[in-house]
């Protein structure tokens, strides 16, 4: 969509208005300083999903709606925890973080900070492995997404 | 060396630009500097109402009745929100508005500064694009923008919104000859092969059914939707926006449908077996319950101009996107080069059908009564008129009479707020109607309570002279609320009682119009014709009727319908 001020409040606006719902949104602009891009995470039937896009399509500054699940697609969620590090645990967490391929990127004596990349599932399961009781704090963008291989997006 | 003018100057010359003969508006402090533009020239002229709303309904009338951008000219603040009800009235029915409004200095907004509200996220959601402008020199190019979104693709109300600072501040003035958006491409021409499919399926049909709505109004569709009725010999029904569309004098033409259209419209809709929807949306309004709609088999043909009014409640086999009136004149020129007619022996069983249901007589009414009947007003207002007047409405039972007894011939001559349903918006509307349309006969008709909604314009109406006929049908109740009352609240008429009414006549009188009180049926034809005769005052007639009529046939909200409730 363009890169204009109230262009995000027009879509999520949009989702209030019709009663749809947003499980995640990502926007940022893109190579070209004028666009930006937008992930939208919703759920809905066949015949919601065929009524969003046709909304979104209809706002005036959405360039091109493509829904990436109706073909290959690769998607990339970003989260960072914060969890309670002390004694045997350390090592515990340190060893969990690896296994899921996360990184430490902040320590303290009593905490670690765990970057994490992937499918949202991928962090889910992520949340779930862990010791709840630890977990200090967790922020997640929602996801990002392109299309696989030859599958491109372009205005 | 080309000089530079102010952003109230370019706003201004925007408009010459743009061939606007007027602005309906309402002076405040954030617009000073435009009006002080308006007041140094006259090309734009300057019409001004009593209240923003208003302003907002005369430039929809204007729009409505002209097919041409009708604009208004609003303050910051309560200019706008007062705006916002016509505005979303607009946005409902499609109708091509341009709404400027002041907004307060760049430096102020977000600091809650007098008469700050925020326009552009208080209007979002009612309209079909909006614009700030922070920046003087893309001011020329953002009405520029504002008119071409507003007119083109499935039409709506664009706002644009100016800071007093930038209406201040001078730059260079180019108006751009033409826009492209890459994001805004609306589509005119329908697909090749999805008419294709539809004429098949328009000659194979034994049981069609031409349903039209606001869309062949729109755009300009209403001879190219006669030609097709005609040639192919099928019923039509319009809907409440859609009237005009097809001449309603016309035997092919079975009334409007939905919740209070008639029986054989209805009944035709339900159990047809090709419906082509041209221009129309299948609203709650007009089909009802879609479950019960889709119990019955049919192939949907849907020409519309917006894709996302397809598949949206009925799902639809033949979709084509595209503009009424370019898809229409494809669609007749494909059928008159096919061989094949329709079949004739399976329609003439089709019309036999219809006939017996048109027996049925679904809009009767006591035509013997002594006390005056609302319909025979309107049926009165249709002979008098020769149904070459201009009609606007409120919003209830005096609207659904309107559109029942009065038998539109010709497009844009009913003006009514269908998709909102706007009490008030009937003598603002008119307004506008009589502007676009000098000399014609404009007729508003009304309730007690509608009319109470923007009563105020009765001065704006002495000011610049129009001669309306307001055709008050005074039943002393909210009379679609009590129908709804009486029908589903047992008889239980909360709040829905009119108490304390003006005297309709002496109000009149003193806002300088001539005010009549007809409270005899044998009177109503004769009254008419008085008012109608008086061609350069205002009319205001209270006409005291049947307080306990209601609106038949009534599809009840959420049944069928072939589920009607009939007299």
């Amino acid at each position: 969509m363009e890169n204009e001020a109230g262009a995000l409040s027009r879509v999520a606006g949009l989702f209030s208005s019709r009663g749809y719902n947003i499980e995640s949104l990502t926007v940022a602009a893109t190579e070209d300083p004028t666009l930006s891009r937008m992930t939208l995470v919703t759920a809905g039937s066949d015949d919601v999903v065929e009524q969003i896009t046709k909304q979104l399509n209809k706002l005036i500054e959405v360039v091109k709606v493509v829904d990436l699940s109706e073909g290959d697609h690769i998607e990339r969620e970003l989260m960072l925890m914060k969890v309670r590090a002390v004694g045997k645990d350390r090592d515990e967490i340190k060893r969990m973080a690896d296994i899921f391929r996360g990184r430490i990127i902040d320590v303290t004596d009593k905490s670690y900070t765990i970057e994490l990349t992937g499918t949202g599932s991928k962090l889910d399961a992520f949340l779930e492995a862990m010791e709840r009781g630890a977990i200090l704090e967790t922020v997640r963008t929602g996801a990002s997404g392109i299309g696989r291989g030859e599958r491109i997006l372009k205005v | 060396m080309s000089t530079e003018l102010t952003g109230a100057e370019i706003a201004v010359r925007c408009l010459q630009k743009e061939g606007v003969d007027y602005i309906f508006g309402y002076p405040g402090g954030a617009v000073l500097f435009i009006y002080d533009e308006l007041f140094k020239q006259d090309k734009v002229k300057h019409v001004l109402v009593r209240h923003e709303q208003a302003a907002v309904h005369a430039a929809d009338g204007y729009a409505r009745s002209s097919n041409k951008v009708g604009v208004a000219l609003v303050t910051s603040g309560p200019g706008v929100t007062n705006a916002v009800t016509g505005i979303a009235t607009a946005y409902m029915d499609s109708i091509p508005l341009v709404i400027i409004s002041g907004q307060v200095p760049t430096h102020a907004i977000g600091l809650d500064a007098f008469q700050e509200v925020d326009t552009v996220g208080i209007t979002r959601p009612c309209v079909k694009h909006n614009f700030l402008v922070k920046d003087i020199t893309e001011l020329a190019a953002t009405i520029k923008k504002a008119f071409y979104i507003a007119s083109t693709g499935r039409p709506g109300p664009v706002l644009v919104d100016i800071p007093k600072d930038v209406s201040q501040q001078k730059t260079e003035f180019d108006y751009p000859a033409s826009v492209t958006m890459r994001s805004y491409n609306p589509v005119t021409r329908g697909h090749a092969g999805q008419i294709r499919k539809a004429v098949q399926l328009i000659l194979e049909a034994k049981r069609p059914m031409i349903y039209a709505g606001g869309g062949v109004i729109l755009s300009d569709a209403a001879a190219q939707l006669t030609d097709l009725v005609r040639m192919l010999g099928f019923p039509c029904t319009n809907t409440l926006m859609g009237l005009g569309g097809y001449p309603a004098t016309d035997k092919q033409f079975v009334g409007m449908l939905g919740m209070h259209g008639t029986y054989e419209a209805n009944m035709a809709m339900q159990h047809c077996d090709v419906l082509v929807a041209v221009g129309a949306r299948f609203d709650d309004r007009v089909i009802g319950n879609p479950k019960h709609f889709s119990n019955e088999d049919r192939k949907i043909i849907h020409i519309d101009i917006d894709p996302s009014s397809i598949s949206k409640r009925v799902k639809v086999d033949i979709p084509i996107v595209g503009n009424v009136s370019d898809v229409l004149d494809e669609l007749i020129k494909l059928i008159r080069a096919r061989k094949e007619k329709p079949d004739r022996v399976a329609l003439d069983a089709w019309w036999t059908q219809i006939d017996l249901w048109r027996a049925r007589d679904c809009l009767k009414y006591d035509r013997a009564s002594s006390i005056i009947k609302p319909q025979m007003v309107v049926e009165k207002l249709y002979e008098v008129t020769g149904g070459n007047a201009f009609i606007t409405s409120d919003v209830g039972q005096h609207q659904m009479w309107a559109a029942q007894f009065y038998k539109f011939d010709l497009p844009r001559r009913w003006i009514n707020s269908g998709g909102l349903g706007t009490m008030g918006f009937g003598l603002p509307a008119a307004m506008g109607v009589q502007f676009a349309n000098p000399g014609e006969m404009v007729a508003c008709v009304t309730g007690e309570a509608s009319i109470q909604m923007c009563i105020q314009e009765l001065s704006t109406c002495k000011q610049y002279n129009l001669p309306l006929k307001i055709i008050n049908l005074n039943n002393r109740y909210m009379g679609m609320v009590r129908q709804w009352q009486q029908f589903f609240h047992g008889n239980r008429y909360a709040e829905s009682y009119m108490d304390a009414l003006p005297n309709f006549v002496k109000l009149a009188e003193s806002y300088g119009h001539v005010g009549m009180q007809i409270d005899q049926p044998g009177d109503v034809e004769s009254a008419l014709q008085e008012a109608f005769k008086l061609k350069d005052r205002l009319v205001f007639m209270d006409f005291i009727t049947d307080q306990t009529e209601n609106v038949f046939p009534m599809v009840p909200g959420g049944k069928g319908l072939s589920e009607m409730i009939l007299v």
